[in-house]
């Protein structure tokens, strides 16, 4: 009797754990200001909204595809929603490793009655991504440190008139667009003359003229130190990065928004789920990308909502109290001159391309 | 004493043939001892042996283009690339059943981003076509596939596929040594693209450096250490270890505090004179920030054999070189130091391999010239997904480190290492 009540308890307690583990959910995401941005404006409300689920925080979008890849050979598919750069969605969709979603059916419509898909818009970029926000990589420069402010992207390139080091982050995608950009080449031709090997020589050899004032960067967080040490006069990053840096932080550094370069980042769900997980998958990622929710992440972080509806809705920063609308890098004042990005250029042109940059680089 | 033991087989108390009796009990020694090393066996096998198998295994697997258009490869088969035209009809039709099948498990896609390690473009290409391979009619499959994609109307693009067919290939390792296979053969890519030789060419140079100068540093202070008073050698071991219980990452970064143009050593020089401040030095994002770092970080792995070694020497040896007339420097070089060989081997060893597989250091303070191959291989796990280039560099790794150890222990010796 006493055995088959321990037995009784046993397998209780082994249930109730096993339910309390199916109620957690782990969304995957960057970290820093970008993980409590979310935070704020997704995981809080949705976990006020539905009490029994528990939001874990992993901070390893970095190695998301990698990692993700390993655990579908693994067949142990950990993670519930992923925060990934459009690009690396791109990739995981075509390894098969992201789930396809449907914007009619399985993301909220816009308090108007938009479709989801109209919202959007050409954001959608892949069929297994729904982006979040549109962030850019851009320019910071030392207003200390130059005589005149730059106002052009060519400034990168003027040792004579910008002399000082410059941060420009280890590997080709946009240094190598700016570079032909700054070498005469018009916008809407970079691509058809990187495709060619003199269109590339013709970018590195651009590069080539500043490359011993370059320090190159791997990690978004690199450029804001460098620049708050005297390290570099200019250099690109993230524009949040930047804001944090300009805004919160105070260091006497001003943003060079010409020829940003537009990026998005979103949400994917991974192949592999169980039924119950993959729908409440779903279930957050049509709570967290409706108008509102998108609106309410630019209070913490100067990142553009990826929905057109949402933008009217952005509002003054949580903490800072400034108004958010002009430090976005889809505000009309500092998109006057952007650079769009090719999405199905560079999936076939990278590990080509890179080869050659990295060759380059080590020379 | 009886007839049977005189004249058969040797038994124990309870019958049983002596021989037996020790052979059993000899099994269930050995039987205990096996137990005993079990876990650590199953152990290395599971963390050790089987990683690495996986990891030679993937650098010449290459089933998924067999595996995604069975059909096409087959119909390949007694096509020519050398004829100059691109396959026949046959062909496509064959493509075409193979990419409907694909797509519905939507491993089409997959097969794009690994022919495009080998071939730009082939990852839109498939991308491309598999939208809309659904709805073609089922007549002149080539027009209809050149007109999705000029690329199919290409030879190379063929060649490749051709190429890669095979459930096997030696195309990573082709690339790990930026080599190429081409219509003309097996040849050297062109100048602007190699790169994996000069890396793990500078690999090596950075190693030794890195090893040579925790050896010119560690040797004083092991002899120092091994000859003080036990009091204060022990006060200065401390020394030696505690860097051992700092965070890897956190010494990484000092040094970037340190080095860097506007960082504290630079400051003091100014402040000193010693340079001007237009001319601060370059100290980190090159290979003097990699060399620096890395010293420090693998200093311990070469004073503690040292010191272990040292601490056997007796110092009577040199007393009586002394006393036979040597003076100080003879006593050191003819007596002193080969007896401290050994302890060079093991920390010499130690640091190097250490230092050749390291990977966060050099990439955080590295810049472009202070980079090793590890962080290329780095890239190829995490950045590019060619986890199949990325096994064939480390399985050269790995033949290197095991090729020196061969040349080391025919020069030096294995024996001659000792860690204490």
């Amino acid at each position: 009797m006493k055995m088959k009540n321990l037995l009784l308890a046993t397998v209780g307690v082994a249930f109730a754990s096993s339910a309390a583990i199916a109620d957690d959910m782990t969304i995957v995401s960057w970290g820093g200001a970008y993980s409590a941005s979310q935070n704020n404006a997704y995981h809080k409300p949705y976990m006020a909204k539905n009490p029994g689920v528990k939001i874990i925080n992993d901070e390893s979008s970095a190695e998301a595809v990698a990692k993700l890849r390993a655990m579908n050979e693994a067949g142990n598919v950990t993670w519930d929603v992923v925060d990934v750069v459009a690009a690396d969605a791109m990739r995981l969709c075509d390894e098969g490793l992201a789930e396809v979603i449907n914007p009619d059916t399985e993301l909220a419509k816009a308090p108007d009655g938009t479709s989801a898909a109209d919202d959007f818009g050409e954001l959608l970029v892949s069929e297994c991504f729904i982006p979040q926000i549109v962030y850019s990589t851009t320019f910071g420069y030392r207003t200390d440190k130059v005589s005149t402010p730059p106002t052009d992207i060519c400034a990168v390139f003027d040792l004579q008139k910008y002399p000082g080091k410059r941060a420009l982050e280890k590997r080709a995608i946009n240094n190598v667009e700016w570079a032909l950009l700054c070498d005469g080449v018009p916008k809407d031709q970079v691509y058809d003359v990187l495709s060619t090997p003199a269109g590339v020589d013709q970018a590195l050899a651009k590069l080539g003229t500043i490359k011993d004032q370059v320090v190159w960067w791997s990690s978004g967080s690199e450029t804001p130190q460098l620049l708050a040490d005297g390290e570099v006069v200019m250099g690109s990053t993230y524009n949040g990065r930047l804001f944090a840096l300009i805004e919160e932080q105070k260091q006497p550094v001003a943003m060079l928004w010409d020829a940003q370069v537009f990026d998005l980042d979103g949400w994917i769900i991974p192949k592999g789920l169980s039924p119950e997980r993959l729908a409440r998958a779903k279930d957050y990622i049509m709570f967290a990308t409706d108008t509102q929710r998108l609106a309410d992440q630019a209070k913490y972080i100067s990142y553009g909502p990826a929905r057109k509806s949402s933008a009217p809705l952005v509002g003054k920063h949580a903490e800072l109290g400034i108004e958010m609308a002009p430090h976005m890098p889809t505000d009309p004042e500092n998109a006057k001159n952007t650079f769009l990005y090719n999405y199905e250029w560079w999936a076939d042109n990278r590990d080509d391309l890179d080869g050659k940059f990295q060759a380059w680089l080590a020379k | 004493m009886s007839e049977a033991t005189s004249n058969g087989p040797v038994l124990t108390q309870d019958g049983v043939p002596l021989k037996t009796s020790l052979a059993k009990a000899l099994r269930r020694e050995k039987l205990r001892a096996f137990l005993l090393i079990a876990p650590l066996l199953v152990f290395i096998l599971i963390t050790f042996v089987l990683p690495i198998g996986d990891m030679l295994w993937r650098s010449v697997e290459n089933g998924i283009v067999r595996d995604t258009i069975p059909h096409t490869i087959e119909s390949l088969a007694d096509w020519d690339p050398a004829s100059g035209e691109t396959p026949g009809e046959a062909t496509f039709a064959a493509l075409h059943v193979d990419l409907l099948e694909a797509t519905k498990e939507k491993t089409h896609t997959r097969l794009g981003s690994r022919l495009n390690y080998e071939i730009s473009g082939a990852s839109s290409m498939f991308r491309k076509t598999g939208r809309r391979v659904k709805k073609m009619k089922d007549e002149n499959f080539k027009e209809q596939f050149i007109k999705v994609d000029k690329k199919w109307g290409d030879i190379e693009y063929w060649r490749t596929i051709k190429q890669f067919g095979p459930r096997y290939t030696g195309g990573y390792f082709l690339n790990a040594l930026d080599a190429e296979s081409t219509a003309g053969g097996v040849s050297f890519k062109p100048e602007d693209e190699r790169i994996y030789l000069f890396l793990f060419q500078r690999t090596i140079f950075l190693s030794v450096s890195i090893m040579l100068s925790c050896l010119l540093l560690g040797y004083p202070i092991a002899f120092l250490l091994a000859n003080l008073p036990v009091k204060t050698s022990n006060i200065l071991m401390i020394l030696v270890l505690l860097p051992f219980w700092t965070s890897l990452l956190v010494r990484t970064s000092a040094w970037k505090v340190l080095l860097q143009q506007q960082g504290v050593i630079n400051d003091i020089l100014v402040w000193v004179g010693l340079v001007n401040d237009a001319g601060r030095l370059v100290m980190i994002n090159n290979q003097t920030g990699t060399i620096i770092a890395m010293t420090h970080i693998l200093l311990p792995f070469m004073i503690l054999p040292l010191f272990s070694v040292m601490k056997t020497i007796s110092p009577t040896y040199v007393r009586a070189a002394k006393s036979m007339g040597a003076n100080d420097w003879t006593a050191f070089w003819r007596v002193y130091f080969p007896q401290t060989i050994p302890g060079i081997g093991a920390g010499s060893i130690l640091a190097f391999i250490l230092s050749i597989g390291f990977y966060i250091t050099p990439e955080l303070v590295g810049g472009t010239s202070g980079i090793f191959i590890s962080n290329r291989i780095a890239y190829h796990i995490s950045s590019s997904l060619n986890w199949g280039l990325a096994a064939a560099l480390g399985v050269m790794l790995l033949v290197m480190v095991i090729a020196l150890f061969y040349v080391y222990d025919k020069i030096v010796g294995i024996d001659n290492v000792k860690l204490g």
